[in-house]
């Protein structure tokens, strides 16, 4: 009996810091309706802040407490900073962008992080008065946790109050609701947002800063909280700070029993809650529709069949690729194969997102499953290279058409969230399922077939893979069946008036995106030699997205551009020292300044040189 | 009985208000029918039982004799019904004739062909259609740079692509200078004469509802009041009173 109380109690004090970071994520959204993935950088900051305050202060019950306050406002500032810097100009943008300019910002974060706390661990301080633990029921229980237990609450109250009490809550509130309606009583928006991320980033930074006694702080706390912070507020319902501590609590609880069960489950439990709750309740506990979609776009233009020109320089293209291994280095053809795969990944998010209009925060998933899938059809299944690639694009089109059965019934935020609640399931599975996938240490010694392995060979097997895959996605989306998915993202009203499924046609759409995915996944698999589970990574499926946007999401041509760019950009930047600098200047710099991207830019360089010429 | 549509008791209720309420109607081959009453009347809500996006509470909607109701919307677009909205809704991201086309590669059934080009798919057919709304000079703009009142003539050919028995057309005028709705009515008028399509649509400007249809039904608080040619419609004191001080509409309406 005991121990099930001490178990509960973790639970509990769990789901307390829980609350605590998803609540500002929430009320965030609620209020900008910006998916926030630098919420987890000001949860960090937090942490290292009342770190560095604790140390140096070492003042006993009172200092402790002061900084751990101290630390969170001072995040709050740097929530503000962000704010007037950046977020204010995209509120409008739609929520790709606003999301990978959040992610810019966590990479300038942790490299300013890195800069100042350096790379070790550091062991924070117990806190005083709070050190030891009570027994309850003969269970030592740590005091520190009790403390949370009753911190969390106590701030879900606070925050009641001024929510319910004060002049600009009852605002956020409002906005939170209806936001056009706040913006016709004549509200100065500016100010409400900016205070509204003041109070969420100082939230996150409190949730952080109350770790310290409990967790090592490292660099690492922004990327693994982020995921679980997401859970909780999309079940909850986002914008909804009671259904962010209720959600919490489900899944800190629930969690904490589950692991005395089934001892790897804690990775991917949150996910699959998630997941089941979204098709229960497709907007959380206490969301509401109308919420699920960020600013909205001006309409692509109609796409054009090339032109004889323009197949010349296309045709052209390809053949100096083709031609590329007579006169390259090997590493250089290595390099390329690398922009090969990219760019196929690419592309077939593009055709998910720009095509299909539906944003996938997983993508990646695909782009691994097609990996393991080949990897572990040569290791477990014994079979030789040719039948391998074959056969995994159908394994990721398999774990495509099984989640994306689930995500086709969500739109906008909700579907990019479950779509990340998939990859995470998938990752946490092959992270955990050591005997089948190695786990961690991955599966090694996935070669090409003996007369395939030198570089030369291997470059034109991956050619031919790679430049056929993008030439079949870019047919199907000048395809009967591409138009007809462009179409239910312009409208679905429309669609379903001509006849369409559109659910269905959705889901298809998904599955084609994460087969050609998954083709993309195999020939990265031979060409690396080895899978790890980063290859179902968060991190995998922000690369795909950034290329897809650093070449353009309006243009076919776009994914191409700009998965080109990223795997050269990133070849010269990773040798510098702070790369992740760099790396997020340049997204801001796109999201910011040229949201066309690539191909918008050599689109407006062509019409001003034609009409020169004219 | 020759009827293209039976409607039979259609009722819908939202909460304790009777949107639609006991309506019975039947409509020929050819025939231009307007439904027509005030706000609130229950017009689009009876539209959408027909078109399958809300599902009544009762009764019945058949099409050539073939039960509609319980169908979605997809299906009996198949069986023949073409519809336009209130407020228009067509693909922004390409061109005019790439949206009739559309619904024509819908019609053929080849919206899961992953390898034609699409854009060269039954061009003949949509410009011989944009052709017939008087659209087939501004065939290759994009879509959304068109006019409201070029994207509402649009939707007609959109509409008539997989030539349907039936067509509903939901406020076909709405947010169209005056001129203009009598412009697309017109065309409307003589489409309907032409291909022998039976129509039924909603309609504020009563100059358009006398001028064109051959028969009107008015609804009030989801009952239909009353039924019959312009001239009855006009006199009936219980119409009348519905519209009242809308008397001058009738008498502008008189001369149109
Ligand atoms: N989805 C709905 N939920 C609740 N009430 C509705 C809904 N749709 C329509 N109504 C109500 O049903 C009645 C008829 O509306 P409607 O069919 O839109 O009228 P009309 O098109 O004739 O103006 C109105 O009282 C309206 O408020
Ligand atoms: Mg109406």
């Amino acid at each position: 009996m005991g121990f099930y109380l001490a178990q509960l109690l973790t639970g509990l004090a769990n789901a307390s810091s829980l609350f605590l970071i998803a609540s500002g994520l929430s009320i965030i959204f609620g209020v900008t309706r910006i998916v926030n993935f630098a919420h987890g950088s000001f949860y960090m900051v937090g942490a290292y802040l009342a770190y560095s305050l604790v140390t140096w202060l070492d003042g006993g019950i009172l200092g402790f407490w002061f900084s751990i306050v101290l630390a969170a406002l001072l995040v709050g500032v740097i929530g503000l900073v962000v704010e007037l810097i950046i977020l204010r100009r995209i509120y409008h943008a739609p929520e790709l962008f606003q999301l990978v300019a959040t992610f810019g910002v966590v990479l300038i974060v942790q490299d300013a992080t890195l800069a100042i706390w350096g790379a070790e661990d550091l062991l924070g301080p117990r806190a005083p008065g709070l050190d030891s633990a009570v027994r309850i029921l003969g269970e030592p229980i740590p005091e520190y946790d009790l403390a949370l237990i009753a911190i969390g609450p106590a701030v879900l109250l606070a925050i009641w109050l001024v929510f319910h009490r004060t002049r600009w809550g009852v605002l956020v509130r409002a906005a939170t609701q209806d936001r056009e309606m706040v913006g016709a009583l004549g509200v100065n928006q500016a100010w409400l947002f900016s205070a509204t991320f003041i109070l969420g980033s100082f939230l996150a930074g409190l949730g952080g800063a109350l770790q310290i006694p409990r967790e090592a702080v490292s660099l690492q706390m922004d990327l693994s909280i982020i995921g679980e912070a997401f859970v909780v507020t999309v079940i909850g319902g986002m914008g909804s700070v009671s259904g962010a501590f209720i959600a919490a609590v489900l899944i800190s609880v629930l969690n904490a029993f589950a692991i005395l069960i089934f001892p790897q489950i804690s990775i991917v439990l949150p996910f699959v809650v998630m997941a089941v709750v979204l098709i229960v309740r497709p907007y959380g506990i206490f969301g509401r529709p109308g919420s699920e979609h960020g600013g909205t776009e001006d309409p692509d233009q109609p796409l054009r069949l090339l032109s004889g020109k323009g197949a010349m320089m296309l045709a052209a293209a390809v053949m100096a690729l083709a031609l590329s291994p007579v006169f390259v280095a090997d590493f250089t053809m290595i390099l390329l194969v690398d922009v090969m795969v990219a760019t196929l990944f690419a592309v077939s998010l593009h055709f998910m997102m720009g095509v299909g209009g539906m944003v996938s925060f997983g993508h990646a998933a695909y782009f691994g499953v097609g990996a393991y899938a080949a990897a572990m059809a040569v290791k477990l299944l014994g079979l030789g290279m040719i039948p391998a690639m074959l056969l995994a694009p159908f394994g990721a089109a398999l774990a495509a058409l099984f989640f994306g059965w689930f995500c086709v019934r969500l739109s906008g935020v909700y579907l990019a969230m479950l779509t990340l609640a998939a990859a995470q399931i998938l990752w946490g599975v092959t992270f955990q399922w050591q005997d089948v996938t190695g786990g961690d240490d991955g599966i090694l010694g996935v070669w090409p077939a003996a007369w395939a392995s030198s570089d030369r060979v291997y470059f034109y097997i991956a050619f031919a893979l790679c430049i056929g895959g993008i030439w079949a996605l870019r047919r199907a989306a000048h395809s009967p069946f591409g138009y007809v998915l462009r179409g239910v993202r312009d409208s679905r009203i429309r669609a379903e008036a001509i006849g369409v499924d559109t659910r269905f046609h959705q889901w298809m759409g998904f599955t084609v995106a994460g087969a050609f995915a998954g083709l993309a996944g195999v020939v990265f698999a031979f060409s690396k030699g080895s899978v790890f589970p980063d290859a179902l990574g968060i991190a995998q499926s922000i690369d795909g997205l950034i290329m897809v946007l650093l070449g353009g999401i309006h243009a076919l041509a776009g994914p191409i551009l700009g998965a080109a760019a990223f795997v050269l950009i990133e070849d010269w930047v990773t040798r510098l020292d702070y790369w992740r600098v760099i790396f997020g200047g340049i997204i801001l710099v796109i999201v910011l300044l040229a949201p066309d991207g690539i191909a918008g830019g050599v689109n407006r360089l062509m019409r001003l040189l034609r009409r020169d010429a004219a | 009985m020759s009827a293209v549509l039976a409607v039979d008791a259609l009722a819908k209720s939202f909460g304790g208000v009777h949107a639609v309420d006991d309506v019975s109607f039947s409509l020929d081959k050819g025939e231009f029918l307007a439904l027509i009453g005030p706000n609130g009347a229950g017009k689009t809500t009876c539209f959408n039982m027909l078109n399958g996006y809300l599902k009544p509470d009762g009764g019945s909607v058949k099409l050539n004799g073939r039960e509609l109701i319980g169908l979605p919307p997809r299906r009996i677009w198949r069986l023949g019904v073409g519809r336009t909205f209130q407020i228009t809704a067509t693909f922004l991201s390409m061109t005019v004739r790439e949206n009739v086309q559309m619904a024509l590669i819908s019609h053929h059934r080849r919206i899961y062909d992953l390898f034609s080009r699409a854009t060269r798919l039954y061009v003949d057919e949509a410009m011989a259609l944009l052709d017939l709304v008087s659209m087939s000079e501004q065939a290759e703009r994009p879509c959304s740079e068109l006019a409201y009142g070029d994207l509402k003539r649009l939707e007609l050919a959109i509409a008539l692509a997989h030539e349907p028995d039936l067509l509903l057309m939901d406020e076909p005028t709405a947010g169209m200078a005056p001129s203009e709705r009598i412009a697309l009515m017109a065309l409307t008028a003589g489409i309907v004469e032409k291909r022998g399509v039976s129509v039924v649509f909603t309609e504020h400007d009563m100059d358009v509802v006398f001028a064109h249809a051959h028969r009107i039904l008015v609804l009030n608080r989801g009952q239909l009041i009353a039924e019959g040619t312009g001239d009855q419609i006009r006199k009936n004191p219980l119409v009348q009173e519905v519209y009242l001080g809308g008397g001058s509409v009738f008498e502008g309406a008189g001369h149109a």
